[in-house]
């Protein structure tokens, strides 16, 4: 085991920002945090890297006790925060030379590690971090947070702001990572992200919702699930909330996704009630859930 | 120790990059010393002076003379009345308004005895009574020559009995303020910046984030806090060098005393205010708190410093406070070796204190700092 955590509880004065969270992540797991903004997420981040002390429970990290063991904790995990933090004004040489010194190593000796990243980036590497565009800072981040060649990483949601051609780059390294034996825990507000993992927690108020593979997950969703579609999509939602048997809906791309109270279901019925509202071009179809449907499910 | 000389570098590196601070490490403070010791005088010159003269006689017209022949006053007119006198005092023309009244000459012959009317603009209360000093001092001396003449024209008898006092000022013989001041001011400059960047520093790291990111390192929290504050302590002295150049060069402050103990006792004495810096830093959270603080913390610590103020003439339970303020014995130490050539076993107290503040100061900074938030 690579990560577990047991019945972590963590509260700042008055708001309960983690309750009785528990979960493990196998060595060499891609494993996927998937939550809003507030969830605690970050909370739980510092709690294993020993920024934070918990109110109550424990965890241990590659097999130590984050309060007792933390010295060898702090020697074998790679953080990367969610805000950039590599100094500004040093260069992007000179930022991997500084985290490599300070856990007593070398570029070179890890160089092996980070290769197919930082040669992206190689070609700036005597410009100042601070100059570097969005993409380009978050795998300097990777670099430094890898250089020490650590047993887990964590990432607090490294894609936050980052373009989707680079989101997907970024992912493609977290997949090669993982397969040079890093156990990777990662934290997103994005849901497809959620796909590419592992296996995924979702987490929503400090509560953990639910734990497993995306598919299992997916799977679980018991509902049959339509996808709705008008000219007018305002006036679709709030009809659609009018209805009697509204289960849920809520939009989804070009769509509304909506499931209803009843097992059985007729959807011209649905149809002519959307009609009266004095809607057109109105389709409806069933689909296949995705792991957003799921955690919209799960967080109502 | 590899660590930690790659820390110091990595922090020199981010001073000498950063082009906004730069200039003020390093011009501000000559920019400052030149100017205040220049204008931080206590000399009162210039004072503008004007008279009434009701008497218009060769002995009114003496006494303004004498006024006219001093260095320290300027007559700037003279007022037919009171009123018009008056008037130009709460325009800020004038200064001093001295009133010489009807009869002066006549009554002072006759009767031995006269008052004159002085008025001063007492708006700056230290400056007023630096002018009545000079006034009465013109007067007396004016008065001693005519107690002179008219003695000796109607009682040869008598001679007067002078007592003339020769005072010697002893460590700066001309009074020479500058030679007062440089020396104050140069401890001025090597506190507030050396506060104010250390202060500045940590916090620095924490806004920016990057705290967060180096406390989950194996870096030891005290290799990360000599390596921070190293630079700075390098800088302070670095500083007191150029202010004691500059004192040399141009205001011609004679050094008598040992440049090696001034050294000695200023390398102590940053470490108090870099732990002052490093213990603010652990309670703000950003650049902007810690300015404030230290700037609190700077204007008390300079007001009852004895730079400005003496601290003798401080209330007792002010003087008692004194006691607890680093940059009063830094302005001692520099003054007496600097000015009156003080061996160590002079400052042997001053050194022992501040080393203790030292001790108490960082004691408590990296007992109180900690690598988790």
């Amino acid at each position: 085991m690579s990560i577990s955590v047991n019945h972590i509880s963590k509260s700042y004065k008055s708001i309960q920002a983690l309750q009785d969270i528990s979960f493990n992540v196998n060595e060499g797991e891609l494993f996927g945090l998937i939550g809003p903004d507030g969830a605690g997420k970050t909370t739980l981040f510092r709690i294993l890297t020993t920024l934070l002390i918990a109110d109550t429970g424990q965890a241990s990290v590659a097999g130590y006790d984050v309060i007792k063991d933390y010295k060898a904790i702090r020697n074998c995990v790679g953080y990367m925060p969610g805000k950039f933090s590599l100094y500004q004004d040093l260069t992007v040489e000179e930022n991997l030379e500084f985290f490599a010194t300070i856990f007593k190593t070398t570029i070179e000796a890890n160089y092996h590690l980070i290769k197919d990243i930082y040669v992206q980036i190689e070609p700036f590497k005597n410009r100042r971090a601070g100059k570097l565009s969005g993409g380009m800072k978050q795998k300097l981040a990777l670099c430094c947070a890898l250089i020490h060649k650590p047993k887990v990483l964590f990432l607090d949601e490294p894609t936050t702001g980052v373009d989707p051609v680079s989101r997907k780059e970024f992912w493609d390294m977290l997949k090669r990572l993982q397969q040079k034996g890093i156990t990777i825990l990662v934290s997103t507000p994005y849901m497809d992200e959620a796909a590419l993992c592992d296996r995924v927690a979702f987490i929503q108020n400090g509560e953990l919702l639910e734990i497993g593979t995306p598919k299992n997950i997916v799977k679980e969703y018991s509902k049959k699930l339509y996808n709705v579609k008008s000219d007018n999509m305002y006036q679709l939602i709030d009809s659609l909330n009018t209805f009697k048997y509204t289960y849920s809906a809520y939009p989804f791309g070009e769509f509304v996704h909506y499931t209803d109270t009843r097992d059985e279901f007729d959807i011209k019925e649905l149809h002519s009630y959307l009609k009266d509202k004095g809607l057109h071009n109105i389709t409806i179809e069933i689909t296949n859930p995705t792991i957003e449907d799921t955690f919209m499910a799960l967080a109502k | 120790m590899k660590i930690l000389g790659f820390i110091i570098q990595k922090e020199f590196k981010q001073i000498f990059r950063n082009k906004g601070m730069l200039p003020i490490i390093f011009i501000m403070p000559v920019v400052q010393l030149i100017i205040l010791s220049n204008a931080a005088t206590f000399d009162i010159k210039n004072i503008k002076f004007s008279y009434i003269d009701n008497d218009h006689t060769s002995l009114s017209r003496a006494l303004i003379e004498r006024f006219d022949a001093s260095t320290y006053f300027n007559i700037v007119s003279d007022f037919p009345s009171e009123k018009m006198a008056n008037a130009a005092m709460s325009q800020g023309d004038v200064d001093v308004i001295l009133e010489i009244p009807h009869y002066f000459e006549r009554d002072l012959q006759k009767e031995k005895h006269i008052s004159l009317s002085v008025t001063i603009n007492a708006i700056d209360g230290s400056a007023a009574g630096v002018e009545n000093v000079y006034i009465n001092q013109i007067i007396q001396n004016f008065n001693k020559n005519i107690k002179a003449d008219l003695i000796q024209t109607e009682d040869k008898q008598s001679n007067p009995v002078n007592i003339i006092t020769l005072p010697s000022f002893w460590y700066n013989k001309t009074l020479n303020y500058k030679t007062y001041m440089v020396p104050g001011i140069l401890v001025l400059l090597v506190t507030m910046i050396t506060l104010f960047l250390s202060g500045m520093n940590i916090v620095r790291e924490k806004e920016i984030g990057t705290l967060e990111q180096i406390n989950v390192t194996p870096i030891k929290k005290s290799q990360f806090i000599i390596g921070k504050l190293f630079p700075f302590w390098i800088i302070g002295l670095a500083l007191l060098t150029i202010g004691l150049v500059i004192a040399k060069l141009i205001f011609n402050v004679p050094i008598v005393g040992s440049y090696l103990l001034l050294y000695v006792y200023t390398s102590v004495y940053i470490l108090v205010i870099l732990g002052i810096g490093l213990f603010i830093s652990n309670f703000t959270e950003t650049q902007q708190q810690a300015m404030f603080i230290s700037w609190f913390f700077m204007v008390i610590f300079i007001l009852m410093s004895g730079l400005f103020t003496p601290i003798d003439s401080m209330p007792k339970w002010a003087q008692t406070i004194t006691d607890f303020n680093p940059i009063k014995y830094f302005v001692e130490v520099m003054r007496m070796v600097m000015l009156k050539g003080a061996q160590l076993q002079d400052i042997l107290p001053q050194l022992l204190k501040t080393f203790l503040f030292a001790f108490i100061m960082n004691g408590l900074a990296v007992w109180n700092y900690k690598k988790t938030i």
